[in-house]
């Protein structure tokens, strides 16, 4: 098995321009805006760990996955998959900027007739690979596709992203062993790191000690980044495709709820939508 | 005399068989290829197998990984193992995301013999069976067991199928038909309906000739396909005899007895009894011993033949 390692150099990696970074710079306050309105509508979802996931999803969608919105199931699609699936709220907008489907059918979110249901379902939502929801599943499948794919000599690449309160379910590190022993370099892990989980801070409940050792100690190239900093969203992208040999685990330190003052570092809103005047003050933050 | 043969072996040559002609067929399996004869698909085709490791939760995530790149796996483990550990991700990533994976539960019922309780898998049928679009097969012996395999292969749709460890008597014959969903009847008779699923096929005919002495007319109903169940044919027979007995290797409780009496009662409530497993763990013991100890045996099932042939007033 190849364990060399090449990665790019940082004065290799390309920062964005000063354009795309002030196009990006908006269009994740839109996707904040969507996330914010969908659940007010809705009364129910997950806005705190779809806020600090904004810019990773963006900049993964719109800059490195290769899909086609016109054809969901095209066999050589790179295949993404949410396992942290109660993060619908940031997932849904992104698939529907991109096209998969109608950016007014997000109001429809967690609608009895609709298909935007609470957490990703793969059968009735265009764009997503796997149903999810029931946390610590998303590697092995990302593990499956990627081993399909060096199979059949295809380029897929295989994205997931875990929950840093999720690394507390065992089958992630089950399968944190089966990446690296495979060789499967084309699977990329994003670690959303908002140090916050559903009851209280990830360290109170249950302490992810070293984590960038546990990663670097089970095979995987280990990248840590600010995951709100959009260059440096992209830089992780692009090293973690150039990186052979090994999969490469992007740990992205994030804030929960990030981009609305009252929704920043409180488990509070890992599952709480806001009301009316709640809105219009997040609302007023995002312009 | 009839042939002894390991379901497992006919579970191994078929899929070698299906190797060789379909490229898109993977194995993967958690550490018990050589218990579970995979061993010798991954000599004949050592890219397409894989072996996860001792975790199962990983083994079937995957599987349902490699449907999503377009591939048809097939993940082995030995069946508690597997449907107990495993059974959130066959819920959620197969058969909630409708992944085309083969789950196969090995080392079934009384076929895990010696290795004691821990390893007796006597529940497996009734959780695959409680999974939305899960279909739930459990072949009769070696040469059905080929058949099912193939059926499986073929069939679109997550598939869950048991496979026993120990030889057990070939019964089936090579004519027999195999089709997913449909009962296979191979006695008619008036008295009572005997329903059996799996290995106890061997028993059931045994019990029928012995009934037959007794001048009991049995008629041998043979489930494979556990889900979807045949209603058709249950309701049919059931409404002819009057009677109905289900047969298995697993507890009554979820399985074969429980599948048989939703669909009696729903339709035409009719005076059962069920041979099986009691709500009960298992112990050691060679595998005959514990179809004794278990009281999987012809002599059970004549036994509720005739508790069920007694007169309403005297039971």
């Amino acid at each position: 098995m190849n364990t060399s390692v090449q990665t790019k150099k940082e004065e290799e990696l390309m920062a964005f321009t000063a354009e795309k970074l002030a196009h990006y710079t908006e269009f994740t306050k839109k996707i904040r805006r969507h996330i914010v309105k969908m659940t007010h509508k809705a009364g129910s979802g997950h806005p705190g760990g779809s806020l600090s996931a904004t810019e990773l999803l963006t900049v993964l969608f719109f800059e490195h996955m290769n899909v086609d919105p016109k054809n969901p199931r095209w066999e050589e699609r790179d295949c993404f998959f949410l396992s942290k699936g109660h993060c619908t709220p940031v997932y849904y907008s992104v698939l529907a900027e991109k096209g998969f489907f109608p950016v007014e059918e997000l109001m429809t979110f967690r609608n009895v007739d609709g298909r935007l249901h609470g957490h990703p379902c793969s059968e009735h939502c265009p764009g997503v690979d796997i149903s999810s929801g029931s946390l610590g599943q998303g590697l092995s499948v990302a593990n499956g596709v990627a081993m399909a794919a060096k199979l059949d000599g295809k380029s897929r690449r295989s994205y997931v992203m875990i929950g840093d309160g999720e690394l507390q379910e065992g089958q992630v590190w089950e399968a944190a062993m089966t990446t690296p022993h495979y060789g499967l370099d084309n699977v990329c892990a994003i670690i959303d790191w908002n140090k916050i989980q559903l009851d209280d801070y990830v360290e109170n409940v249950k302490g992810l000690a070293d984590l960038a050792g546990k990663w670097k100690s089970f095979g995987w190239h280990v990248i840590e980044i600010d995951g709100h900093n959009l260059n440096e969203v992209d830089d992780a992208f692009r090293e973690a495709k150039a990186t052979k040999g090994k999969p490469t685990a992007i740990l992205a330190h994030t804030i929960k709820g990030k981009g609305i003052s009252f929704m920043e570092n409180t488990h509070k809103w890992h599952g709480l939508a806001p009301n009316d005047e709640e809105l219009d003050i997040a609302l007023k933050e995002l312009v | 005399m009839t042939q002894l043969k390991a379901p497992r072996e006919g579970y191994s040559e078929a899929l070698i068989r299906l190797g060789e002609r379909y490229k898109e067929m993977v194995v993967l399996d958690a550490d018990c290829a050589k218990s579970n004869m995979t061993n010798l698909f991954k000599d004949k085709f050592p890219d397409r197998f894989f072996n996860i490791g001792i975790s199962e939760c990983d083994l079937v995530g995957t599987a349902a990984g490699f449907a999503v790149g377009g591939k048809i796996p097939f993940a082995n483990a030995y069946a508690n193992f597997l449907t107990g550990r495993a059974f959130d991700q066959m819920r959620i990533v197969v058969c909630y995301a409708n992944n085309n994976v083969k789950i196969v539960g090995h080392n079934a019922g009384t076929s895990a013999a010696q290795e004691g309780a821990t390893h007796l898998p006597l529940e497996d049928i009734s959780l695959m069976r409680t999974l939305p679009r899960m279909t739930v097969i459990v072949p009769a012996d070696s040469l059905e067991m080929e058949k099912a395999v193939e059926a499986v292969f073929q069939h679109e749709g997550p598939v869950y199928l048991r496979v026993g460890k120990l030889p057990v008597p070939v019964v089936t014959k090579p004519e027999d038909p195999f089709v997913i969903g449909k009962a296979n009847l191979y006695q008619e008779g008036s008295d009572v309906t005997i329903i059996s699923t799996g290995i106890m096929l061997s028993e059931v005919f045994k019990a029928a000739e012995e009934l037959k002495q007794r001048g009991v007319s049995a008629e041998v109903i043979h489930v494979h396909t556990i889900k979807p169940i045949d209603k058709e044919t249950i309701l049919k027979s059931a409404a002819k005899t009057g009677r109905v007995v289900t047969v298995e290797e697993h507890s009554i409780i979820g399985g074969l007895g429980s599948a048989v009496s939703e669909v009696l009662s729903e339709h035409q409530p009719t005076p059962m009894r069920r041979v099986g497993t009691q709500d009960r763990f298992g112990v050691s013991g060679k595998m005959n011993e514990l179809l004794d100890f278990f009281g999987l045996r012809a002599a059970n099932i004549v036994n509720a033949v005739e508790e069920l042939l007694e007169p309403v007033t005297a039971q």
